[in-house]
């Protein structure tokens, strides 16, 4: 029998079947964040019962964190509501002794990039959090997938999973990537492909040469964005780029065991002759720089294109949202904000990639306020040792502190009414980065030159 | 034509829109609450109100988008939701389902459902019904001319106040759980030595999973 990685991870997790026909699956990582675990503790207290596996949990806040001044803790967030927020998830983790990296640790950070940083999101695994881009944690070969708040407090009362099996879905980006494209025009291409609801009842494998050259940073991106196509689930199969990235990894595997781990991973890949229910084939140098112009990531174009002529009610509503109308194109949109963040484009990498772009050069003075948010306190630290926090803040970007940020603007950083923003984030959803605002999906790089030009730019033109 | 198996009758209310997503029917403000409830007043709340919601506002002091469907006199007493294509897309947040309950409404009917918001539906006893864009136009109609909706959820059909409308497949259990309101942990838990047994090949097979900070940190 051949399998695919999911077939695989699935059966390595598969505990029993219910006489409803659903499976339970056997959870090894549990990741916790403010928002939607609150209601679960209290579910589970209500009905008398405890986590079934402490050390599976790990708690990190991360939507509700200012981003601005950290030195108060707790005090230093304003909204009360919020804070409540953020103590309930303190006290519960107290009160169950789960590991909680607090507002006050350096390793805070946004659930999905705190995960693999710290090793905690190993190759194998199955990991839930209830949150829809915990599908980011297949790049590493594990079968991830967000939850509800109810599957939350079913998961720490049973350490399962209550689901069906998905179909497979393998999405190939064969040849080589121009220079300039990244792996968010990658994802936001093959959304743009599929259409956001095509991955629904799928698990997307991500493979093809474009992905096998990508590093784990630049996969994470792309399997964040697998729900933005509708699947619960994407995946990259293990490879050595999987191995080097792991290593030495705070909570991986050390000595006899990282031996044991890394001989056991290494068949964490779909088999020759395994099948697809589905297979889309991309050429990864057909890609340009992609730039989002209405209010669902489907809603995409590249850079050097035209907004279409509306052929739904949706479509319609879209662009009177975005006070877009079809036939203008994409690089005539005049930005006011940039944001550089989020679980998608938050780490090492994406800083990287932004600062390249921003060395030496200021952001137009159109710009009315450009923030670069790092995904974690230890994604920070090693921007500032290699000088990229200086070079954004020469470029005139703040220089922030960890968290989701103005991804879907639940602390103060916010878009203003009317305000369009190339936003490295993953949804442009009417009002999710503030009221009224105007969010453009694109890459880091794309973001950082479009800073500078004051409106959308090909990057590929910039950096020639 | 009431049936001693309606699961509900009510009024339809039709939201023609393709790709609803969580951030529409609950913005983000709201998420701040530890509670299940009163989330309500703030379903839809960026379309159903001219000015920007925020928790703790009194909302009857809102001004009210009368364009709105929902604020509009004819559909105010809904209970059924009608959407199109991928309705409750992106975020995991179960607020979404929370707020379309504690507004009233009992059933949601699409011509399909994102993955995540789908299972949150059942876990809370919201109806989620799949039907055909030709069936789902045919109760746009019965809602524009305010008949009234019946949903058999026993024998999977819909009835207006005549006839039957349309048939709509659902999962068995699915359909016995929202009947029965059973407990799912409960009924997980009676496989409890199973999963023990499982947990305890999995340390033996990958006992790297089950590494605690003290050993490693």
């Amino acid at each position: 029998m051949s399998y695919t990685l999911y077939d695989k991870l699935w059966n390595l997790h598969e505990v029993t079947q219910r006489a409803d026909n659903t499976y339970l699956l056997y959870i090894d990582r549990h990741l916790i964040h403010e928002v939607t675990s609150p209601q679960a503790f209290e579910g589970l207290k209500l009905a008398g019962r405890s986590p079934w596996r402490i050390s599976a949990n790990i708690a990190t806040p991360d939507h509700n964190v200012p981003t601005t001044d950290r030195s108060k803790g707790l005090e230093g967030i304003y909204d009360e509501v919020a804070k409540l927020q953020v103590v309930t998830l303190d006290d519960n983790c107290k009160e169950h002794d789960i590991l909680q990296f607090d507002i006050h640790d350096r390793r805070q950070g946004i659930v999905h990039v705190v995960g693999p940083e710290q090793g905690l999101t190993l190759p194998g695994m199955t990991i839930v959090c209830g949150d829809s881009h915990t599908s980011t944690h297949g790049a590493l070969a594990t079968l991830s997938m967000g939850i509800g708040t109810s599957e939350v407090e079913h998961v720490l009362a049973t350490q399962c999973l209550k689901t069906s099996k998905l179909k497979n879905m393998r999405v190939t980006i064969s040849g080589e990537l121009q220079d300039g494209v990244t792996p968010k025009d990658v994802t936001l291409a093959v959304i743009g492909q599929i259409g956001t609801a095509g991955g629904t009842g799928y698990a997307i494998e991500y493979s093809g040469s474009v992905i096998e050259n990508m590093s784990i940073e630049g996969r994470m991106t792309v399997c964040n964005m697998a729900i933005e196509a509708g699947a619960r689930a994407g995946l990259v199969a293990y490879d050595k780029t999987t191995e080097d990235y792991i290593r030495n990894r705070p909570f991986a595997p050390k000595g006899e065991k990282w031996l044991e781990a890394i001989n056991q991973w290494k068949d964490l890949i779909s088999d020759k002759g395994s099948y697809f229910d589905k297979e889309i084939i991309i050429d990864g140098s057909s890609i340009a720089p992609q730039v989002t112009w209405g209010t669902s990531p489907e809603m995409v174009i590249d850079i050097d294109g035209s907004i279409p002529e509306p052929t739904s009610d949706s479509m319609k509503h879209a662009l009177d949202y975005m006070n877009l109308e079809s036939g203008k194109r994409i690089k005539d949109i005049r930005l006011d904000q940039i944001f550089i963040g989020s679980c998608t484009n938050s780490r090492i990498e994406d800083l990287r990639e932004a600062a390249k772009i921003l060395e030496g050069k200021k952001i137009s003075s159109t710009i009315k306020r450009a923030i670069v948010v790092p995904g974690s306190g230890l994604v920070s630290k090693q921007a500032i040792e290699e000088g990229l926090d200086e070079i954004f803040i020469q470029s005139g970007f703040e220089w922030r502190a960890p968290g989701c940020s103005m991804c879907l603007a639940m602390n103060p950083d916010q878009l203003g009414d009317g305000e369009h923003c190339a936003s490295t984030s993953n949804r442009n959803f009417e009002g999710r980065q503030g009221y009224g605002g105007r969010t453009h999906l694109v890459s880091p790089a794309t973001a950082a030159a479009s800073a500078i030009q004051g409106s959308f730019v090909d990057v590929r033109d910039f950096i020639s | 034509m009431k049936n001693t198996s309606t699961f509900h009758a009510g009024q339809a209310v039709p939201l023609e829109r393709d790709n609803i997503d969580t951030d529409q029917i609950i913005p983000k403000q709201f998420l701040k609450s530890i509670k299940k409830s009163g989330f309500g007043q703030n379903l839809f709340d960026a379309w159903r109100y001219e000015d920007e919601g925020f928790p703790g506002q009194d909302v009857s002091l809102r001004k009210v988008n009368k364009e709105f469907i929902l604020n509009q006199d004819k559909f105010l007493d809904s209970d059924i939701l009608i959407s199109k294509k991928n309705f409750g897309c992106g975020s995991s947040r179960e607020h979404a389902v929370w707020s379309l309950l504690d507004y009233g409404f009992k059933v949601v009917i699409a011509e399909s459902f994102a993955d995540i918001f789908y299972n949150n539906c059942f876990n809370n006893g919201l109806l989620p019904i799949v039907l055909d864009s030709k069936d789902i136009d045919k109760l746009l109609n019965l809602a524009e001319q305010r008949q009234q909706i019946e949903i058999d959820l026993e024998n999977q059909i819909i009835f207006s106040v005549d006839s039957e409308v349309a048939h709509f497949d659902i999962d068995p259990f699915r359909k016995k759980c929202i009947l029965e309101g059973l407990d799912e942990i409960g009924l997980s838990l009676t496989h409890s030595e199973q999963i023990k047994e499982f947990e305890k090949n999995r340390i033996l097979y990958s006992p790297w999973i089950f590494i605690n900070e003290k050993e490693n940190g």
